[in-house]
């Protein structure tokens, strides 16, 4: 073995620790797309629930399911498309947590941790590079969902609009994930933990069924699911049928609320999680 | 000139477990120290905290001059380390694993991709450096992973157990690439529950035990303290044991102590090789005939039992404790 030459130069310091920590974000971010290429099963995992469920709810239920006073079926195919693509959504947080309990108990979050880069890099960029995988899995339910009879009414712009608040919901909940994957003893439990409240906060919504025709507390619970806010709000801008439930703020005032909702998760978690990420310890 | 690395009354506890309980080291420049223990001894604790991952309940510790506590970044710069699990991302290939953490050691793009090369013809992974590290046997992920260690030609290198779990020709190869690091002027802190790996490459080592110390020096202290060197006699079937007998009292130092049944005879002496000589010389003096004469050295096995009343390799070597942890 021949000897290794000295070192090359480092670059220069960025202009500040926030320059350092996007470009740091960057790198992370790009070889978690590399992953995503290589390894697509994520992405099919996370598309063949929703998939099923937008084909068996729209053939099974529709007709049979109240929504704002009539089983019209081609207005809960509607209604039902998008509550399923706003669950697959919040579920995102089951492929960062495991991606990140994995990249833990193989030792990589150590050796990233050794090294002398921005603190919250890591989790960044590994929240956005599932945040594209996020955007390709929207993009094909909203294939299949126009496919069995889903469509916008109030113009393109704001199909976009109602789609980017979706997709920004799903952004926090990786956040979650984040921590969830930080705090899990392996990937296994990261990946399964989630779905004790995952199902509950996706059921106890607006998504699948019409809030004003639950009992009262249930009705409370699901009008403040932050969860609903984005249904609610993705369904106005979309022009789509169930908007009835009025009687909460966050459903009067759907947009600015799934706005709030999401901004406030990103914070919080992202807060938690840079900090477990900086304490936590795999031994 | 400070000490590479240097500990001092460490201590940590998981729960109401002590995996450290009052460490002290010290690596001089220049010099390879292994620190030798069974599975749960403390080694990889001790090594988390040097290397900034963990922060002791209490004590102190310094890495060429810096606190790993209160300046863990100047530490992460001069520190390079490998833990037990090669840390490579199995989705990326060799080569790119290499240009990322050059990258997150804020190289330059074209610098990352130009020390990717060195490193990759260095470690001998070129003809593997585009197939991805998934696809990598469990010898040429080690090595990616020390290529990923030694990026920014670190003064000071931590190496968890680098070789647990490797077939004795990866283990071979890997020893030779640590040579060849040492040799270069790296200062080195291994870890191993192997006692030839420690004699192999280790100036001296650190026996530790239940978070402790238990003893510390070069391979050859340690095998003094558990008894000198001993020469064994063994004779043919029938001859008589008394002249022999006779000619190991005077030769060697204190009791013969005598195997019946084997036709053994063994006496420790203070001279080694030049003792050993002495014995054949009377023996032949004397025309006492001889099936096998040998002079025997305490082995770090040896030392290990005397200190720690077990043996270093019995436990499940490649044991891996996190993973144990997440079956339950």
């Amino acid at each position: 073995m021949t000897v290794l030459s000295p070192p090359p130069a480092v670059r220069p310091p960025m202009a500040g620790a926030i320059g350092q920590s996007v470009r740091d974000s960057f790198i992370i971010a790009k070889s978690g797309l590399i992953r995503v290429k290589r390894a697509p099963g994520m992405i099919l995992f996370l598309l063949i629930q929703p998939t099923i469920f937008i084909v068996m709810f729209t053939f099974v239920f529709a007709g049979s399911v109240n929504i704002g006073g009539t089983t019209d079926r081609a207005g809960f195919r509607e209604f039902n498309v998008v509550g399923i693509m706003a669950q697959t959504v919040i579920f995102s947080v089951i492929a960062t947590a495991a991606g990140i309990a994995d990249d833990m108990r193989k030792g990589l979050v150590d050796r990233f941790r050794s090294l002398p880069m921005a603190r919250g890099a890591v989790l960044t960029g590994r929240t956005l590079s599932d945040a594209v995988a996020l955007a390709l899995t929207l993009v094909v339910l909203g294939c299949v969902g126009a496919a069995v009879g889903w469509r916008f009414h109030e113009g393109i712009p704001k199909m976009l609009a109602g789609f980017a608040l979706m997709f920004l919901l799903g952004y926090a909940f990786t956040w979650v994930g984040a921590l969830t994957g930080l705090a899990a003893r392996s990937p296994e439990t990261a990946s399964s933990a989630p779905m004790l409240w995952l199902l509950p906060a996706s059921f106890i919504s607006n998504a699948f069924v019409d809030p004003t025709r639950m009992s009262t507390p249930v009705r409370y619970m699901a009008e403040w699911n932050p969860f609903s806010a984005t249904v609610q709000a993705a369904r106005t801008l979309f022009g789509n049928p169930g908007t009835g439930a009025r009687d909460a703020w966050p459903m009067q005032h759907p947009i600015g609320a799934s706005l709030i909702y999401s901004i406030v998760i990103i914070v919080v978690f992202r807060t938690l999680a840079v900090r477990k990420y900086r304490r936590t310890a795999t031994s | 000139m400070p000490e590479a690395i240097h500990a001092e009354g460490l201590v940590k506890h998981f729960g109401d477990v002590r995996a450290v309980d009052g460490v002290d080291l010290d690596v001089p420049q220049g010099t390879v120290l292994g620190l030798l223990g069974p599975n749960g001894a403390g080694k990889s604790t001790t090594v988390r905290i040097l290397t900034t991952l963990l922060t002791p309940d209490a004590g102190h510790a310094t890495v060429l001059g810096a606190d790993v506590v209160k300046d863990p970044d100047t530490v992460r710069r001069s520190l390079g380390m490998a833990g037990q699990f090669a840390a490579v991302d199995e989705f990326l290939t060799g080569r790119e694993n290499l240009q990322l953490i050059g990258r997150l050691y804020q190289l330059r793009k074209r610098d990352a991709v130009a020390r990717a090369e060195e490193l990759l013809s260095l470690f001998d992974l070129t003809d593997a450096a585009d197939r991805t590290a998934k696809t990598y046997s469990g010898g040429m992920r080690r090595r990616l992973d020390l290529a990923a260690a030694m990026l920014m030609k670190p003064a000071v290198m931590v190496l968890d157990e680098p070789t647990s779990g490797l077939d004795p020709t990866s283990r071979r190869v890997l020893w030779d690439v640590i040579r060849a690091m040492v040799a270069d002027g790296t200062t080195l802190l291994l870890t191993t529950q192997y006692l030839e790996e420690a004699d192999q490459l280790a100036d001296s080592i650190c026996v530790i035990d239940h978070g402790r110390v238990l003893a510390y020096g070069t391979s050859d202290e340690l095998k003094a303290r558990v008894g000198n060197e001993r020469v064994e006699l063994v004779l043919p079937e029938g001859e008589d044991l008394t002249g022999a007998g006779l000619v190991m009292a005077s030769e060697g130092q204190g009791d013969v102590s005598i195997e019946e049944q084997a036709r053994k005879l063994i006496v420790p002496v203070s001279d080694g090789a030049r003792s050993l000589g002495g014995i054949i010389r009377r023996l032949d003096e004397l025309g006492v005939p001889f099936d096998d004469i040998a002079l025997r050295r305490p082995t770090l096995d040896d030392v290990f039992i005397a200190l720690t009343g077990r043996s270093a390799e019995t436990d499940e070597a490649t044991e891996d404790v996190r993973v144990k942890e997440s079956v339950k």
